[in-house]
């Protein structure tokens, strides 16, 4: 089999304490990303979901650190590997765009040569060249007068323009990774859509993959073929898209889908999740969404579950998992 | 060194510091029971000169001038055969006395002014304002040293100086707290309770203002020191031939080759009250925030 | 850019009251005194000639507004009076004492942002390391000193001690100059780098936390790079206007270590008038001076606004 594009093994991500144990963020996770799939990280805020992601691309905030595991990238190792090597591979191999575009773009710098940023430094252009390039990314992008906006300090654009300047600086170099954090929780449903629209479609003309972080299952129904749903650090169900969302496994992501609305059945009820996530430093050994589950035994607290194929290619964390949704009884 | 200006901006930061700092009882906060420590043996020696001092202070025995550290005289004695550690001990009193009393005309005046302005805000506000404005225009220095001159040197001028160039900044510091305070939803209960503006400024505003005053007072004193030891220094402070440390430092830079330890060691001096009074400054300022007090 | 320079004029409007404001403190400086303005500010040794000199120049006998007027007219033909002491009009003492304070003000400058931006930086990395306590210490130290004593002390070692450099003077040519502007600029940008520092560390922490360095991350800069695209620019904005603030009290500094130095500019002339009571050198020098705070303050609304392109000073008054 080839070598995933990105393989996350056992990533337990926390906060290191001297005189108390390590709190705990982002539990033993695991997962594969192939080249050009499209993967959705989909959790409540909290999940961890975020943060998985900001370790991939060495950017988790002050005091948080990876504890112990492995991410490679096209079987190198990312972690310990030294910064100046690492963010090496930030720009023409991984980019990353972020939720909030305001923040993320520096408010002192016209945003067409903050796109040309990246460029200059990988692609050796000049800086006409690179301009040009910023202009022609821009452009793609499907953002008007494109000449005249790479002009323009990001408080001058409104948030959809700014979320498509994000992609064409993350998209410039060409990565063959594109990490997406909420991209579009900060915007307007309509300009949504349309920012989601232009983010697949220049995917697929570049064969990037996708790391989709999101809490919207609409999103990701729309935009990925593969995902994984986290629940308080943990992934407690993984696999292709068509097949979590017809046929959950986990009481948790069939109280998300339940909790969602869904615009094939509008006369369907919404049925929130009872209770809320857990707390961080209160963390059990046994399934953290034990307490909120109305099907939890009392195996449940004991330990993880461990995760299991319920069907070709779908994972699901839970020991009651059949029970639950085949009706077998043992 | 601090000035008006420094001192208000960095005090904006360093309260912005204070603020992310932990909580901790009184005793365990390290900067100020090192702030107690410092100024408190220093107002102790101020205290205690007339029994601490060897030597008066002012006698001159010019049989015996610029002696070098000796068993007699353990850092020597200047041009006029004065002790030098005695000056050193007398001028404590001084420096110390004229460094707090000089905070306390500017303190009220600058206060009240900013408090009215603040609270009152409209034409008023807009005509202090341009006043303070004005104010700040003449660097610390340059108004102080004026005013000496126009006054005459003496302790007396040296309060009015300070006193004329330091208000602004209460002016504004308080003005800034009672703009926020005015907005406090208990500050508008009381108005809507039909309480007369000044009960609301004296019980309601007042106590959580003039607790960021008292702290800006604090980082004031070491300005005042270093103000009052920079005119000495320039030979229009405190007369002579009253001990004082900047007088000191003045009499000892013509002997720097010879005797060192003339100048440097009333510098030293100085620096230590100065860092004594910005740790005790910072403890107030943790102790007395009021984030600390909910 | 140009077109967000507009506020210039504006602002320029703006500080006319202010100007306005320190004529009439100058003005009114030497009326504070009781009796004839001229005796009191001459004191009681000054002979009669000197004294009917200077109520000439005040036009004491005048009504107090006329005496106003007539100054500020003076002022605007750039008439400052004459120096009691050296016969001289101030204007032209005025003339041979600027260029000497401005230079030792444009080196401390210098100075103080060569030390201050990579201490802040050292200081800002790490926030609660060990290289940020030892700038802290630096800060603290340096905010403790007073401004002639290290001067003093700079002289016994670089000066006495290690010969490096004259114990005090001007020189004669422009290189003499920088040679003997070195110390006394030193001196000034050791106790002005606290302040700048602070500002300094604090934006920068802050910068350095914000998603937007985090995005320039994600493009692959690191290091200096990072530093000066993405985190100087963004951090020095705050500090602008701290510095801007702080060259008043750069001033007041200055004239305090010309004194030390013997440096022949403003300073050492407004201290030599008052030991020979010569006011309209002094009245002179203080007008100079607080005019060149106000117009420094202009010259930060200018600089900030170029530095940050959300500022728009011009859109206030058009709204």
């Amino acid at each position: 089999m080839e070598t995933p594009l990105l393989s996350v093994k056992s990533l337990t991500i926390g906060i290191r304490r001297s005189k108390s144990a390590d709190t705990i963020i982002v539990d033993d996770l695991s997962f594969d990303i192939q080249r050009g799939e499209r993967f959705g990280i989909v959790g409540e805020s909290g999940s961890g979901k975020s943060l998985t992601l900001r370790a991939i691309a060495d950017l988790l905030p002050k005091g948080v650190e990876v504890l112990s595991g492995s991410i490679r990238y096209n079987g190198a190792e990312l972690i310990g590997m030294p910064t100046v090597q690492r963010r090496r591979l930030m720009g023409p191999e991984i980019a990353m765009i972020f939720q909030e575009p305001m923040t993320a773009l520096n408010p002192v710098i016209r945003v067409g040569d903050q796109i040309a940023e990246g460029p200059r430094r990988y692609l050796g252009l000049s800086k006409k060249a690179a301009m040009a390039l910023a202009i022609e990314m821009m452009a793609k992008t499907g953002i008007p007068d494109p000449a005249r906006r790479a002009r323009a300090y990001p408080h001058e654009l409104s948030g959809g323009l700014r979320q498509r300047i994000m992609i064409a600086m993350a998209l410039s170099c060409g990565p063959k990774l594109l990490l997406c954090d909420e991209p579009t929780t900060a915007l307007d449903v309509t300009v949504q859509h349309q920012v989601l629209k232009v983010l697949e479609k220049l995917c697929d003309d570049s064969g990037a993959a996708l790391a989709f972080v999101t809490h919207d299952l609409a999103v990701v129904n729309q935009t990925c073929t593969d995902l994984a749903v986290m629940y308080a650090g943990h992934i407690i169900e993984s696999g292709k898209v068509k097949s979590v969302f017809h046929d959950p496994r986990h009481p948790y992501t069939k109280g998300l889908l339940d909790s969602a609305p869904d615009f094939d059945q509008p006369e369907r009820d919404l049925v929130p999740i009872p209770g809320f996530p857990p707390n961080l430093a209160a963390r059990t050994s046994g399934c953290p969404f034990a307490p909120r589950c109305v099907f939890a035994v009392e195996a449940c607290t004991v330990a993880m579950p461990p995760t299991m194929e319920v069907a070709p290619g779908h994972n699901a964390a839970c020991i009651e998992s059949q029970h639950i949704f085949e009706g077998v009884t043992v | 060194m601090t000035t008006p200006t420094a001192a208000l901006v960095s005090f904006k930061e360093r309260r912005r510091a204070v603020r992310s700092r932990s909580i901790k009882p009184w005793y365990r906060n390290g900067s100020l029971m090192a702030g107690i420590i410092i100024v408190g043996l220093l107002v102790l020696v101020a205290v205690l000169a007339p029994v601490l001092a060897p030597y008066d202070p002012v006698a001159q025995h010019l049989t015996n001038a610029l002696a070098s550290p000796n068993a007699a005289h353990w850092l020597g004695t200047d041009k006029f055969g004065r002790d030098v550690l005695s000056r050193l001990i007398w001028g404590a009193q001084v420096d110390l006395r004229v460094g707090f009393l000089a905070v306390l005309i500017p303190f009220v005046v600058g206060s009240v002014l900013g408090a009215i302005a603040g609270y009152f805000g409209g034409w008023l506000d807009t005509v202090l304002m341009r006043i303070v404005d004005i104010f700040f225009a003449f660097p610390f220095y340059v108004m102080v040293i004026v005013l000496v001159f126009i006054f005459g040197s003496g302790e007396a001028s040296i309060y009015i100086a300070i006193a004329a160039v330091s208000w602004v900044s209460y002016a504004r510091i308080v003005r800034g707290e009672v703009l926020i305070a005015k907005k406090q939803d208990y500050v508008v209960a009381a108005r809507l309770g039909g309480m007369s503006h000044a009960r609301i400024l004296v019980r309601h505003i007042g106590p959580n203002v003039l607790s960021q005053a008292i702290i800006y007072g604090m980082s004031d004193i070491v300005m005042d020191i270093m103000a009052i030891v920079t005119l000495g220094y320039l030979g229009l402070g405190i007369n002579p031939p009253t001990a004082e440390w900047g007088s000191m430092i003045n009499d000892g830079q013509e002997f720097i080759t010879t005797l060192w330890q003339q100048a440097t060691i009333p510098g030293l001096v100085v620096v230590i009250t100065s860092l004594g009074l910005s740790w005790l400054g910072d403890g107030l300022s943790d102790l007395l925030s009021p984030e600390r007090r909910k | 850019m140009l077109h967000r320079l507009r506020f210039i004029p504006g602002r320029l409007i703006q500080s006319i009251p202010v100007a306005f404001g320190v004529t009439l403190i100058v003005f009114f400086m030497a009326r504070l005194l009781p009796g004839n303005p001229a005796l009191a500010l001459l004191g009681q040794r000054a002979t009669p000639e000197s004294v009917a000199a200077l109520s000439k120049q005040l036009g004491l006998n005048t009504p107090i507004w006329e005496q106003y007027f007539g100054f500020l007219g003076r002022i605007f033909q750039g008439n400052l009076g004459t120096s009691i002491t050296y016969q001289q009009p101030v204007t032209s003492l005025l003339a041979q004492a600027i260029p000497v304070t401005m230079s030792l003000l444009g080196l401390a400058l210098l100075f103080s942002l060569v030390i201050s931006i990579p201490l802040a930086a050292l200081a800002a990395f790490r926030p609660g390391g060990a290289r940020d306590l030892g700038v802290r210490a630096f800060t603290l130290l340096g905010q403790g000193m007073p401004q002639f004593w290290l001067g003093i002390m700079l002289i016994l070692l670089l000066a006495v001690g290690l010969r490096a450099f004259p114990v005090g003077g001007y020189g004669n040519s422009a290189g003499d100059h920088l040679y003997y502007l070195f110390l006394p600029a030193l001196t000034l940008a050791i106790t002005m780098c606290p302040t700048i520092i602070r500002s300094l560390r604090s934006s920068m922490i802050d910068v350095l936390e914000s998603e937007y360095v985090g995005t320039a991350k994600s493009k692959g800069s690191y290091g200096a790079a990072l530093f000066r695209g993405h985190v100087l620019r963004n951090a020095a904005i705050p500090t602008v206007s701290v510095i801007g603030v702080n060259l008043g009290f750069l001033v007041g500094g200055s004239l305090v270590i010309e004194k030390v130095f013997a440096l022949p500019g403003l300073g050492s002339m407004m201290i030599n008038a008052i030991f020979t009571r010569d006011f309209p050198t002094i009245q002179g020098v203080t007008l100079f001076v607080a005019l060149f705070v106000v117009v420094v303050g202009i010259l930060t609304d200018v600089v900030y606004t170029m530095l940050d392109p959300r500022v728009n000073f011009g859109a206030k008054e058009q709204s």
